[in-house]
C-alpha cells in the first residue's frame, strides 16, 4: 500500500515535469536550442494565473486562459528579440541568450511581484479520493496533471504528425535547408514552434502551482532543469518520449527519497540517469541517428 | 569587429577597476555609516529585503529625532558564502562604513564575519543563526538564537508538552539553518529519551519542488508531531499537503516559520493549531510593535512583517544606542567603535520587537526568552 | 625570431600572454602604492580563478566542441581537496606558498582522477547527451560534498560522507561541516598564486592547442568521422582534453576555496557552471584571450553596477543579451560594419580635405 502512495506522489510530480519537458522538446525538436528560459516563462504563466484569481477574483478556468495569452504573446516577444537575430549562429550562442533571457525574466519577476512567496490557490476543486481508510490518497491534482499532459501529449503528436504546419515542423527539424528548398517558411515554423512552447509553458505554471503552491521569481528554475533532465532522459525531441522521462524522472525521485535516502536523492536520480544513458545513449526513445560522412 | 569589442570591454574593465576606488569621502562628526548585507536578488531574497525594510524604518525614525544620524546603505550578497558576500563586503568598506549590521544568510556570514574580525569591524547580525558564526570572533554578535539552542529548546518543549508522543523531523539538507536546529534537536531528544520515529526526512533546494515523500514518510510512522526547523515558504507547502491527504499531526516549526500567516493566497486555516518558537509576533499590541508594523506595511505595498524584518529593526536600535552611549560618532575609526561597542554590548541591555531585556554572553551569543506561540483564528496565542 | 614574427599562432600566443603579464603587473603596481580600495583587491584572485576556469572550459567547449554544463563540479572538487589538504598538511609543512601549491596540486590531481573515471563512460556521449551527462556529474557532486565531513580531534583526523553531523572528540574542530561547508578556512590564495595559476593554466592549453594533438582535436571537433578515417584515435584525445580540463579547473577552485575563510558546497551549483560557460561563448568560442578578457569584464561587470542597488541583475541580464545580440547576430554585425566602414571613409575624406 505504502509503495502505491509513494507511486501516485512520484506520478504526480512527474507528470509535472512531463508537461515542462514536453515545452523543452517541442522547441529543442524543432528549433534546435536548449531554451533555458522555459522554466521562467513556467513562472510568469503561474504569476499571471495567480494575479488572475486573487487579485481579478475570476475563476480559475479565466485564469488558465489569461495566462496562456499572456506566455504566448511572452514566447513570441522573447523569441523575436532575443532568438531570431541568431538564426544560423551556433546553437550555443542562443543558448547564452537564452541564459540572459532567464535573469532577466527572473529578476523582472522580483521587482514586479516582489520576491516574498505567494501561495498559489489550486485550480482543482475536487477533493481527494481516499480508499483503503485513507491509507490510499489520490488527489485532484494528480489526476488532473496526468489527463492534461497525456492530452497535450497526443495533441502534440496529431498536430505534428497530421497538420500542415506540424509538417513542416517536422520537416525543418529534419533537414533545415532542404525544408526551406521546399518552400517552407522556416523562421514562421520556428516561431510557431514558440508560441506553442510558451502556451504549453502556462499550463504547464498553472499545474506545477497547483501542485506545489509556493510560487517565488525562482520557482521555474528548478524544476526547468529537472525536466530538462527529464526531455532527454526520454530521447530529447521525442514528443511521448518526454512524457515518459518525466514520469519516470518523477517515479526514480520519490522512491529513492522513500525508500534509500532523501540526503541523496539528488545524487542517486542524476546516477541513474547517467547509467541509462549510457544504455541508452539516445534516451529511452530517442532515434539513433546515424551520421553521414 | 571582434577587436572592437574586445577594446570597449577592455575600456569598461579598466573603467569598472577605478569605480570601485572611489573613497570613502569626507566623515561626518554627526553620522554614523552603518552597512548591511542580505540577498537581494535570487530565490533568498525575500529574506534579505525583509531585513533591510525592518533596517530602514529604524534608520528613518532615528534620523527624524535628529541627534546622532545614520547613513545607512545595503549590498547584495546574494546569500552566496564566498566571493559575491567579500565583495559586497569590500563594497562597504569603500563606502567608509564604520559597523556592519548583517549580513542576513549563515554562509554569508561565516564568509564576512571572517573578514570583519580581521578588519576589526564590529558586526551585529540580525539573522544567521549558526554557533560557527559567533565563534568567528569576540567582535561578531549575534540578534538571534543559535540553532543548536534552539533545537534544544524545541526538544525540551516537546519532552514537557507531548511525553510519549512519536515525532518525526523533515528538514533542509542543504541549508545550514534547518540541519543545524536539526541537530540540536536530535542530541537533545536523545538525552531526552524522545521517541523520534523519523529523522532522516529531507530534501534540498534543488529537490523541495516535491515535499509530499516526506509527508507521506511521517504519515506512515505514525506521527503525532512533525518538526519542520526551515523557513515558511517551503512549510506552507507541507501543509498544504498533510491537508490534501488528511494527516493532521502537530507541527512544530521554529523561528524561520514566522511569516507563515502572512504568505499571500495562503489559507490560514491550515496552519491552525501550528506551534512555533519566534521572537516576533506581528499581531502584538504594543505600541512599538504596532507602529513598526503600520510603517513596513506603508512602505512595503502592504507585506506584513516577519522576524527577519523585526531582527533588523532591533539590530539597528541595539547598535545605535550603543554608540550613543559609548560616544561614537561619525569621526571614529571603525576599529576604534569596534572595542567601544563590544565593551559595550558586553554591559548593555536591550528592549525590542524581538525580546525584553536581550543581553549577550562572551561569545556574542544573544540570551533573550524563547517564546513558543500556537495558532488559533489565525493568530499566534502564547502556548501555556 | 624572424618564424616569431611570421607565424601567426606564435604572435597570438605572445600577445595573450603580454596582455596577462602586463596586467598582473599594472595591478601588483597598483596595489603597492596603495590606490586600490578594497573592493579591487578583493576581485584580483577570483578574476584568476574564474579566467583559468573559463580558458579550461574553453578547451573543452570552444576547442573539442564538447558542451559540458559540470565544470563547477570540479571546481569543488578541488576547491574541498586542497581545503582539506592545506589544513591537513599545517603542521608538517611550514612555508604557506608551498602549503598553497601543494593544496593545489592535490585539487587538480583529484579533478582529474575523478574526470578520467567519469570519463571512461561519459564521453560515449556526444552532443547534448553529453551535456546533460555533465550536469548531472555536477548534481551528483553538490549533493555529496554537502554531505561531507571532515575534522581533526585528538584521535587524529576524520572524513565521512554521513546524513548528519560527525561527532569528534572535545576539543576537536571540524574542517568541513557537511551543508555548512568549510568554515574557518585559513585564507593562504594571493595574488600572485592567482597569476601563476593563470600562466600554467594559458600555457597549457595554449601548448595542446598548437601541438600535433591539438590539430588531431580540433580535427575531430569539426567532423569527427573524417578525423577518424584518417586514423585518428577520437576517444584518446577526447579523453586528454577532458581531464586537463578537469585538471585545471580543480586547481583553480582550490584556490578558490583557499581564498575565502568558508564556502559551501551550494557555490559549486549548476548556475556557477553556467557563468563560466558565458564566458567562453562570449569571449568567443576557442578564442583564449577573448575567454581572458570576458571572465575579467563579466566577473566585474555586476561588481561595479553596485550602484544601481534593486536593478542591477536585470540590468546584467540584459547588457548580457544585448552584447550576445551585438558580437553574434549576422545582420546587426554587418549593419554595424557598414557603420564602421562608412565612419571610416568619412574620416578619410574629412583628413584629405585637411590636407588640401
Amino acid at each position: 500500500m505504502q509503495s502505491i502512495q509513494y507511486l501516485i506522489n512520484g506520478i504526480s510530480i512527474g507528470a509535472v515535469y512531463a508537461i515542462i519537458a514536453l515545452g523543452y522538446t517541442m522547441v529543442y525538436g524543432i528549433a534546435k536550442m536548449l531554451n533555458f528560459a522555459h522554466g521562467d516563462v513556467i513562472m510568469v504563466g503561474a504569476y499571471i494565473a495567480f494575479c488572475v484569481t486573487n487579485y481579478l477574483g475570476l475563476p480559475s478556468f479565466v485564469a488558465v486562459a489569461a495566462s496562456v495569452v499572456v506566455c504566448t504573446l511572452l514566447g513570441i516577444v522573447i523569441e523575436g528579440l532575443a532568438y531570431k537575430p541568431l538564426r544560423g549562429t551556433p546553437s550555443l550562442a542562443v543558448l547564452i541568450t537564452a541564459i540572459g533571457v532567464s535573469y532577466f525574466l527572473q529578476n523582472a519577476a522580483q521587482l514586479i511581484w516582489s520576491s516574498s512567496p505567494k501561495n498559489f490557490t489550486s485550480v482543482v476543486t475536487m477533493d481527494p479520493i481516499t480508499l483503503f481508510d485513507g491509507r490510499l490518497v489520490i488527489t485532484g491534482e494528480v489526476l488532473l496533471t496526468v489527463l492534461v499532459s497525456t492530452l497535450v501529449m497526443i495533441g502534440l503528436t496529431l498536430f505534428t504528425g497530421k497538420t500542415r504546419t506540424g509538417k513542416a515542423m517536422r520537416a525543418v527539424s529534419e533537414d533545415r535547408d532542404a525544408a526551406q528548398l521546399m518552400g517552407i517558411n522556416v523562421n514562421r515554423t520556428i516561431s510557431v514552434t514558440f508560441a506553442i512552447g510558451s502556451a504549453l509553458a502556462a499550463v504547464a505554471g498553472v499545474l506545477l502551482c497547483s501542485t506545489v503552491p509556493t510560487l517565488m521569481p525562482t520557482t521555474g528554475s528548478m524544476p526547468g532543469i529537472r525536466a530538462f533532465t527529464a526531455a532527454v532522459f526520454g530521447g530529447i525531441g521525442s514528443i511521448p518520449g518526454a512524457m515518459l522521462g518525466g514520469i519516470l524522472l518523477g517515479v526514480i525521485e520519490t522512491f529513492s527519497k522513500a525508500y534509500l535516502s532523501t540526503q541523496f536523492s539528488d545524487a542517486i536520480v542524476f546516477c541513474v540517469l547517467i547509467v541509462i544513458l549510457l544504455v541508452k545513449p539516445a534516451g529511452l526513445l530517442g532515434k539513433q541517428v546515424q551520421e553521414k560522412v | 569587429m571582434k577587436k572592437v569589442f574586445a577594446l570597449v570591454l577592455t575600456f569598461a574593465m579598466v573603467l569598472a577597476m577605478f569605480a570601485g576606488c572611489g573613497s570613502s569621502g569626507s566623515a561626518d562628526k554627526n553620522t554614523i555609516k552603518i552597512g548591511m548585507t542580505g540577498p537581494l536578488t535570487g530565490g533568498a531574497s525575500a529574506y534579505g529585503i525583509a531585513v533591510r525594510g525592518g533596517m530602514q524604518i529604524a534608520v528613518d525614525e532615528i534620523n527624524a529625532k535628529g541627534g546622532l544620524q545614520i547613513e545607512f546603505r545595503a549590498e547584495d550578497d546574494e546569500a552566496d558564502g564566498a566571493d559575491k558576500a567579500v565583495s559586497a563586503y569590500n563594497s562597504l568598506k569603500d563606502w567608509g562604513m564604520q559597523i556592519l549590521a548583517g549580513p542576513v544568510t549563515t554562509g554569508s556570514s561565516l564568509a564576512i564575519g571572517a573578514e570583519a574580525v580581521n578588519d576589526k569591524i564590529f558586526m551585529l547580525t540580525p539573522s544567521a543563526s549558526a554557533e560557527d558564526v559567533a565563534m568567528l570572533g569576540s567582535n561578531v554578535f549575534q540578534m538571534c538564537f543559535t540553532d543548536p539552542n534552539q533545537g534544544a529548546s524545541a526538544a525540551d518543549l516537546m519532552a514537557a508538552k507531548w511525553p510519549g508522543a512519536t515525532i518525526g523531523v523533515i528538514y533542509d539538507s542543504s541549508d545550514a539553518y534547518s540541519a543545524g536546529v536539526r541537530d540540536g534537536f536530535l542530541d537533545k531528544a536523545a538525552d531526552l529519551g524522545l521517541n523520534i520515529a523519523v529523522s532522516d526526512a529531507s530534501f534540498t533546494s534543488d529537490n523541495k519542488a516535491d515535499l509530499s515523500t516526506q509527508v507521506t514518510q511521517c504519515k506512515d510512522a505514525g506521527c503525532d508531531v512533525v518538526f519542520l526547523p526551515f523557513y515558511y515558504t517551503e512549510a506552507s507547502q507541507v501543509l498544504t499537503y498533510a491537508n490534501t491527504i488528511g494527516y493532521k499531526p502537530t507541527f512544530f516549526g521554529c523561528d524561520g516559520m514566522d511569516g507563515i500567516l502572512t504568505v499571500e493566497g495562503f489559507d490560514t486555516s491550515l496552519a491552525e493549531g501550528l506551534v512555533l518558537m519566534t521572537p516576533f509576533d506581528a499581531n502584538a499590541t504594543d505600541a512599538a510593535t504596532a507602529s513598526f508594523v503600520e510603517t513596513f506595511k506603508k512602505n512595503n505595498d502592504g507585506l506584513v512583517p516577519n522576524q527577519f524584518a523585526a531582527d533588523g529593526y532591533d539590530v539597528i536600535y541595539a547598535i545605535y544606542n550603543a554608540c550613543v552611549a559609548a560616544g561614537i560618532d561619525g569621526t571614529t575609526s571603525a576599529a576604534d567603535a569596534c572595542a567601544k561597542l563590544q565593551a559595550e554590548f558586553a554591559k548593555m541591555s536591550v528592549d525590542g520587537l524581538t525580546g525584553k531585556g536581550m543581553t549577550w554572553d562572551a561569545n556574542g551569543m544573544i540570551s533573550k526568552a524563547p517564546a513558543a506561540v500556537v495558532i488559533e483564528n489565525g493568530i499566534y496565542v502564547p502556548m501555556g | 625570431m624572424k618564424n616569431f614574427f611570421k607565424n601567426r599562432t606564435l604572435r597570438g600566443n605572445a600577445v595573450t600572454y603580454l596582455v596577462v603579464i602586463v596586467a598582473f603587473v599594472v595591478m601588483q603596481l597598483l596595489s603597492s602604492i596603495g590606490v586600490l580600495g578594497s573592493s579591487t583587491k578583493g576581485f584580483l584572485v577570483p578574476i584568476c580563478v574564474y579566467i583559468s576556469l573559463a580558458v579550461s572550459l574553453n578547451l573543452l567547449v570552444g576547442i573539442c566542441g564538447e558542451l559540458s554544463l559540470g565544470h563547477a563540479g570540479f571546481m569543488g572538487i578541488g576547491a574541498f581537496t586542497g581545503i582539506l589538504v592545506a589544513a591537513v598538511l599545517k603542521d608538517s609543512v611550514s612555508g604557506d606558498f608551498l602549503r598553497l601549491l601543494l593544496a593545489m596540486a592535490a585539487g587538480g590531481l583529484l579533478a582529474g582522477v575523478v574526470g578520467f573515471v567519469i570519463g571512461i563512460p561519459v564521453l560515449r556521449l556526444r552532443g547534448d547527451y553529453l551535456a546533460i551527462v555533465t550536469l548531472a556529474f555536477g548534481e551528483i557532486m553538490k549533493n555529496i560534498i554537502g554531505n561531507l565531513y571532515a575534522g581533526v580531534d585528538s584521535k587524529g583526523f576524520h572524513i565521512a560522507i554521513s546524513t548528519s553531523k560527525m561527532k569528534l572528540e572535545d576539543g576537536g574542530k571540524y574542517i568541513i561541516s557537511g551543508p555548512l561547508g568549510a568554515t574557518g578556512v585559513e585564507k593562504l590564495a594571493t595574488f600572485t598564486m592567482g597569476f601563476v595559476l593563470v600562466m600554467v593554466t594559458l600555457f597549457v592549453v595554449l601548448n595542446l592547442v598548437n601541438s600535433k594533438e591539438g590539430r588531431a582535436i580540433k580535427a575531430v571537433r569539426d567532423n569527427r568521422i573524417a578525423a577518424e578515417s584518417v586514423g585518428i584515435n577520437v576517444t584518446a584525445f577526447r579523453m586528454k582534453a577532458f581531464v586537463i580540463s578537469a585538471f585545471l579547473a580543480g586547481m583553480a577552485g582550490a584556490l578558490f576555496g583557499l581564498n575565502y575563510s568558508s564556502v559551501s558546497a551550494s557555490k559549486f551549483n549548476f548556475n556557477t557552471s553556467i557563468n563560466i560557460l558565458v564566458f567562453v561563448v562570449l569571449g568567443g568560442m576557442g578564442n583564449i584571450l577573448g575567454s581572458v578578457i570576458s571572465a575579467t569584464v563579466l566577473y566585474v561587470l555586476p561588481e561595479a553596477m553596485r550602484g544601481l542597488q534593486d536593478y542591477r541583475m536585470i540590468l546584467y541580464a540584459i547588457v548580457l543579451i544585448l552584447v550576445m545580440l551585438f558580437t553574434w547576430s549576422p545582420k546587426i554585425k554587418s549593419a554595424t560594419s557598414e557603420f564602421t566602414d562608412r565612419v571610416a571613409s568619412m574620416m578619410k575624406r574629412k583628413g584629405a580635405k585637411a590636407h588640401e
